[in-house]
C-alpha cells in the first residue's frame, strides 16, 4: 500500500519546524505503525538523507515511550491504543497521514517528533512513591488489603506515563496522569502515613511545570492506553480538598 | 583462575556467614564513595535507590527518556518467591532444587540458594512500596503456577507485574533523586569502560540529545544493562536493549558466561513480514489454563475451531504428561519447533501453533478468564484483530531472555575488579535455563538485596585509595576509541542500511545458534557472521552527524557489538559438546528427543576472555555437594 506521510520535522529544540511530505510505497497492512515509519526511515538513508526521529522501545503498548499525533489524535485513529499498537490496516491505499510531536508547553520538542516529558518524572519525585527504605519490611501478609481495594489501586497503576492525556488535552492537562499515581498510592493502605503530603505536593508540581488545568472534557480518557477513567481526578481532587482544608 | 569465592559451610548458611565476615563502612565515609549504576531497570534502579539509601554518592544512567522504560516493564506474568502461602509443600530448598534443575544443573548452587532464600523478603519488600499484587477476597496475597514447578508460587499484577515492580523500582529512585542522593543521567548510553590499574573506575557516555561524549568517574562501576537476544533481531525485547555496554567491558578484560545460553520463548506472536521489528511476548501465564495444540493432519486449512477434539494432538499434554502445558520454556519451545518443522504449524505462514482457551472458559467462565487475562486478551485483539475468546490464539517461539552474560563471583562482581554485572546481563542463577517468573526475581535480588550488601567489601579498600578523575589518560584513551569508531561508522557511507545487516545477522543467529544446533551450521555461522560484519564496515551507510540526536548511529552502534558477540555466541555453542537447558545440539539427544546432558565432561560455566579478536575459554567447574544432578526429566 502506498501512504503520503506529512511529517513534523524540527531539528532541534531552538529551532523552528515545518511539515515535509514523504510519500512511501511498498507498506503492508500489516505493519505496525511504527514499522511504516522504520521502512521511510531506511528508504531516506538510502538517499542519504537524515532519518525522522521518533519514540520507541518495547513495541508492545506497555513502556509508554512511543507517542505521536496521527491525524489530529493522539496515537492515531483509535480509542486507548499506543502508537507501537496500531498499524497500517487502520488506513486506506493513498491516504494522506499527518504526523506531529505531542504538544504542549511542558512538553518541549526535542528532535521532530521526540519531546521532553521529563516533567511527569519530577511529578513523581515529588512524592510518588513511598518512602520506607529497603530491608525495613514487615511479613506482607500482616497487610491485609481486599480485593476490591487492591483491584482499583492496580486500574490507577497501570498508568503507562506516555503523555497522550496531555497530548490530546485543549489545556494540556497533566492531571489524569497526576491523579493516577496519586490514587494508586493513596488508595492502599502502605500509602495512607504520607497520603496528604502527596497530594498536595505532587499536584503542586504538576502546576509548577506549567500543564493546564482541567476542565472536564474527558479527552483524556479517550486516548489513554490504559483505559484509566477521568473519575480519577475528580477523585484526586476530593483528596486534594479534603488535604489542604482538613490536613489529612 | 576464576575465584567464586562462595563462603564455606553448608549451603544454607553461606549468605549470613558471608555478610557477617564482610567488610563494612562507616555511614560517613559512604558519601565520598561514588557508585556508577549504567542502566534503570529493576536491577538497576532497585541497586541506585538503595546504594543511596545508604549513603553511596549514586550517578544513574539509561538510554531510555525515563527509568520507567526499562524493560523489566514488559514482562507480564509475574515473580516467584517461596512463601508457601498454598500450603502446597512449598520450600526455600524445593525453590532452590526447582532453579537447579529448571537450569539444568549449569548454575552454582551457593548462588541459587541464596536466590530461593532472599525471595519471601522481596515480596515483603514490594508490598511496602505498594505493589498491587493480585489478592484473593479475604485480603491476603494470591498465587499461580508457572512452568517448570509443582507448587504455586508465582505472585502477580495482573498481566503488568514488571510495569508494576519496575514502577516500584523507579519510584524508590526518584525518592532518593529527590533526596540528591542520586544524580540521574536519562538519555545517556555507556559507550566504552575506563579501567585504571586494572580497576573499573568510570565510564564514557555519549549524551543522546547533544550527542556529546562525556567522561564520568566513580569507585566502582555497575552494569544493569539486561539482556542481548536482540542479537538476533526479532525477539521479545525492547528495540533499544543491546549488549554493547556489557561488550566494552568484556573487551576492557570481563569475562563473559555462557554467552550462547539463550532462552527461546514459546509464546510469541509469530513472524508475519520481513519488516516485522519484534515479535510481541504473550505470557507464560496463560499456560496456566490455555492448552497447546496442533492440528493431527498435515497442512490442515480448517479454522481452528472446526477442527473437531479428536483430531488435534494436544503434543505437550502428550509428551510430558506431569507437567503438561506448564513444561519449561526450553522444552516447550523445541517441541513447538518440532511439530512446526514436522508440517504441522498453523497459520497463513504455517509457523504458528495454537493456544486454546476454549476449555478454560467453559470451565470458569468468560469473567474468570477475563480477570486473569484480561489485558493480554486485549492485547492480542489490538494487535492481530482476533478474539481468542472465541478462537485460539497463534503462538510460536521467539528469542527471549540471556541467561549467558558477564561472569560475576558470589559478590557480583566481574574479573575486573570493581566492576558489578547484575540482572539479566550476568550470568549467575539461571543455568542453562531460566525458569518463568524468576527473571524479576533475579533482577530485584541481585540489585535491592544482594549487591548493596558485597560491594562494600571492595569499596572499603577504595575508601584508602585516591579517587579517579576524568583527567587521568585511560579517559582520554577511551574517548578517542569510542570518538574514531563513531567517525569510521560515519564515514564509511555506503549503500545499505543498518537494518540491514542486523536482519542477515539476524537470520544467521536464529538459524543456527537458536533452539536448535549442530557442529557444522555454527561452524558456518561464524564465517557468515564474519563476513556480515566485514560487510557491514565497508557498506553500511549512517546518515547525520554525531553532534546531534542521531538514532541512526545510535543502531549503528549497538549492532557493531552484536556482531561482535554473535561471534562469540557461536563460538560458545560450538565448543559445548553436550545438550543442556536451552542449548539443543542435535549431536546429543536422546532416541526420544531430549537433551543428553554431559556432566563427566561438560560440567562447567564457559568463561571467555577476549584477546585482540579472539577468544579463550577458561572453565569454572560446578561442584554439587547438595544436589546429585540427575537427567532432567518433566514426563
Amino acid at each position: 500500500m502506498k501512504i503520503v506521510f506529512k511529517i513534523w520535522r524540527q531539528v532541534n529544540s531552538k529551532s523552528q519546524g515545518g511539515f515535509e511530505t514523504y510519500e512511501v510505497d511498498g507498506l503492508t497492512e500489516d505493519m505496525s505503525f511504527l514499522e511504516a515509519l522504520d521502512y521511510l526511515n531506511e528508504r531516506l538513508v538510502q538517499r542519504n538523507e537524515k532519518v525522522i526521529a521518533y519514540e520507541y522501545d518495547c513495541r508492545e503498548g506497555i513502556c509508554g515511550q512511543c507517542g505521536v499525533f496521527i491525524n489530529g489524535r493522539a496515537h492515531g485513529p483509535h480509542d486507548n491504543i499506543t502508537t507501537c499498537q496500531l498499524h497500517m490496516r487502520s488506513f486506506k491505499d493513498g491516504e494522506t497521514v499527518v504526523v506531529e510531536p505531542w504538544r504542549a508547553a511542558a512538553f518541549p520538542v526535542i528532535k521532530d517528533l521526540v519531546v521532553d516529558r521529563s516533567a511527569f518524572d519530577r511529578i513523581i519525585e515529588q512524592g510518588g512513591y513511598i518512602s520506607a527504605r529497603t530491608g525495613t519490611a514487615a511479613e506482607a501478609n500482616a497487610i491485609l488489603v481486599g480485593k476490591e481495594v487492591v483491584d482499583r489501586a492496580m486500574d490507577a497503576a497501570a498508568c503507562i506515563g506516555c503523555g497522550a492525556c496531555v497530548a490530546t488535552c485543549k489545556n494540556a492537562s497533566a492531571a489524569l496522569f497526576t491523579a493516577a499515581k496519586i490514587n494508586h498510592l493513596n488508595s492502599l493502605p502502605q500509602g495512607k502515613p504520607e497520603a496528604s503530603n502527596r497530594v498536595l505536593e505532587m499536584t503542586r508540581q504538576m502546576e509548577l511545570e506549567g500543564f493546564g488545568s482541567c476542565t472536564f472534557t474527558g479527552a483524556c480518557e479517550v486516548e489513554c492506553p490504559e483505559e484509566i477513567p477521568m473519575i480519577n481526578i475528580a477523585e484526586m481532587n476530593a483528596r486534594r480538598v479534603k488535604a489542604k482544608w482538613l490536613g489529612k | 583462575m576464576l575465584n567464586s569465592k562462595i563462603p564455606e559451610g553448608p549451603l544454607e548458611n553461606k549468605w549470613s556467614s558471608y555478610q557477617t565476615k564482610s567488610q563494612l563502612i562507616n555511614p560517613a565515609n559512604k558519601k565520598k564513595l561514588n557508585v556508577i549504576v549504567v542502566g534503570s531497570g529493576l536491577a538497576g534502579a532497585g541497586a541506585a535507590a538503595t546504594l543511596a539509601e545508604l549513603g553511596y554518592d549514586v550517578t544513574c544512567f539509561c538510554y531510555q527518556d525515563s527509568a520507567r522504560r526499562a524493560h523489566s516493564v514488559a514482562a507480564q506474568g509475574g515473580i516467584n518467591a517461596a512463601k508457601n502461602y498454598q500450603h502446597d509443600g512449598d520450600s526455600v530448598w524445593r525453590m532452590f532444587h526447582d532453579t537447579l534443575k529448571g537450569g539444568d544443573f549449569r548454575s552454582r548452587e551457593a548462588n541459587v540458594y541464596r536466590l530461593a532464600e532472599l525471595s519471601a523478603p522481596l515480596i515483603d519488600h514490594y508490598v511496602q512500596q505498594g505493589v498491587p499484587f493480585a489478592r484473593e477476597y479475604g485480603g491476603v496475597l494470591a498465587n499461580r503456577s508457572f512452568g517448570g514447578v509443582q507448587v504455586q508460587r508465582t505472585f502477580y499484577a495482573r498481566g503488568q507485574t514488571g510495569q508494576q515492580l519496575l514502577l516500584a523500582a523507579y519510584s524508590q529512585l526518584y525518592k532518593m533523586k529527590r533526596a540528591q542522593k542520586v544524580a540521574m543521567f536519562p538519555r545517556h548510553e555507556m559507550l566504552d569502560l575506563v579501567v585504571i590499574d586494572g580497576k573499573a573506575k568510570g565510564i564514557i557516555a555519549r549524551d543522546l540529545i547533544t550527542g556529546q561524549l562525556k567522561r564520568f568517574a566513580a569507585d566502582s562501576v555497575v552494569l544493569a544493562t539486561g539482556g542481548y537476544s536482540r542479537v538476533f533481531r526479532l525477539s521479545t525485547l525492547a528495540i533499544g536493549c543491546n549488549g554493547s555496554a556489557i561488550w566494552k567491558a568484556h573487551k576492557r578484560g570481563a569475562y563473559f558466561a555462557a554467552p550462547s545460553f539463550t532462552q527461546v520463548h514459546p509464546t510469541a506472536l509469530p513472524q508475519t513480514s520481513e519488516a516485522q521489528s519484534k515479535l510481541t511476548l504473550m505470557s507464560e501465564s496463560l499456560r496456566n489454563d490455555g492448552r497447546i495444540w496442533v492440528p493431527k493432519k498435515k497442512d490442515d486449512d480448517r479454522r481452528a475451531n472446526a477442527i473437531p477434539e479428536e483430531e488435534r494432538d494436544y503434543y505437550l499434554e502428550r509428551r510430558y504428561p506431569s507437567f503438561g502445558n506448564l513444561a519449561p520454556r526450553d522444552i516447550a519451545s523445541r517441541a513447538a519447533k518440532e511439530r512446526i518443522d514436522a508440517g504441522y504449524g498453523v497459520g497463513p505462514f504455517k509457523n504458528a501453533v495454537y493456544l486454546d482457551f476454549k476449555h478454560a472458559v467453559e470451565r470458569f467462565g468468560i469473567q474468570t478468564i477475563q480477570d486473569r487475562y484480561g489485558n493480554l486478551f486485549k492485547m492480542y485483539k489490538k494487535i492481530t484483530g482476533v478474539d481468542a475468546y472465541q478462537e485460539p490464539m497463534q503462538i510460536s517461539p521467539a528469542a527471549h531472555f540471556s541467561m549467558g552474560g558477564l561472569w560475576v563471583d558470589y559478590e557480583l562482581m566481574t574479573t575486573i575488579p570493581g566492576l558489578y554485572a547484575i540482572g539479566e546481563c550476568n550470568f549467575s542463577d539461571h543455568g542453562a535455563n531460566r525458569l518463568g517468573a524468576n527473571s524479576l526475581l533475579q533482577a530485584s535480588i541481585d540489585g535491592y538485596f544482594v549487591l548493596p550488601n558485597t560491594i562494600n567489601n571492595y569499596l572499603a579498600d577504595e575508601l584508602k585509595e585516591d579517587h579517579p578523575t576524568t583527567d587521568h589518560p585511560e579517559f582520554d584513551k577511551a574517548q578517542k576509541e569510542v570518538e574514531q569508531q563513531i567517525t569510521k561508522l560515519l564515514t564509511v557511507r555506503g549503500d545499505k542500511t543498518v537494518d540491514h545487516f542486523h536482519r542477515e545477522l539476524g537470520k544467521v543467529m536464529w538459524q543456527e545458534c537458536a533452539m536448535s544446533r549442530n557442529k557444522e551450521g555454527l561452524g558456518n555461522a561464524i564465517s557468515k557472521i564474519k563476513e556480515i560484519r566485514d560487510a557491514f564496515w565497508n557498506e553500511v551507510n549512517v546518515t547525520g552527524g554525531q553532534q546531534e540526536m542521531n538514532t541512526e548511529l545510535e543502531k549503528a552502534l549497538r549492532l557493531a557489538d552484536f556482531l561482535e558477540l554473535g561471534l562469540l555466541m557461536c563460538t560458545d555453542a560450538f565448543q559445548r559438546e553436550e545438550s543442556c537447558g536451552a542449548h539443543f545440539r542435535e549431536e546429543y539427544q536422546t532416541d526420544e528427543g531430549e537433551a543428553m546432558r554431559n556432566d563427566k565432561t561438560h560440567a562447567y560455566v564457559s568463561a571467555w576472555a577476549y584477546d585482540n579478536g579472539n577468544f579463550q575459554l577458561h572453565k569454572e567447574p560446578l561442584v554439587f555437594e547438595n544436589v546429585q544432578p540427575t537427567v532432567r526429566s518433566y514426563k
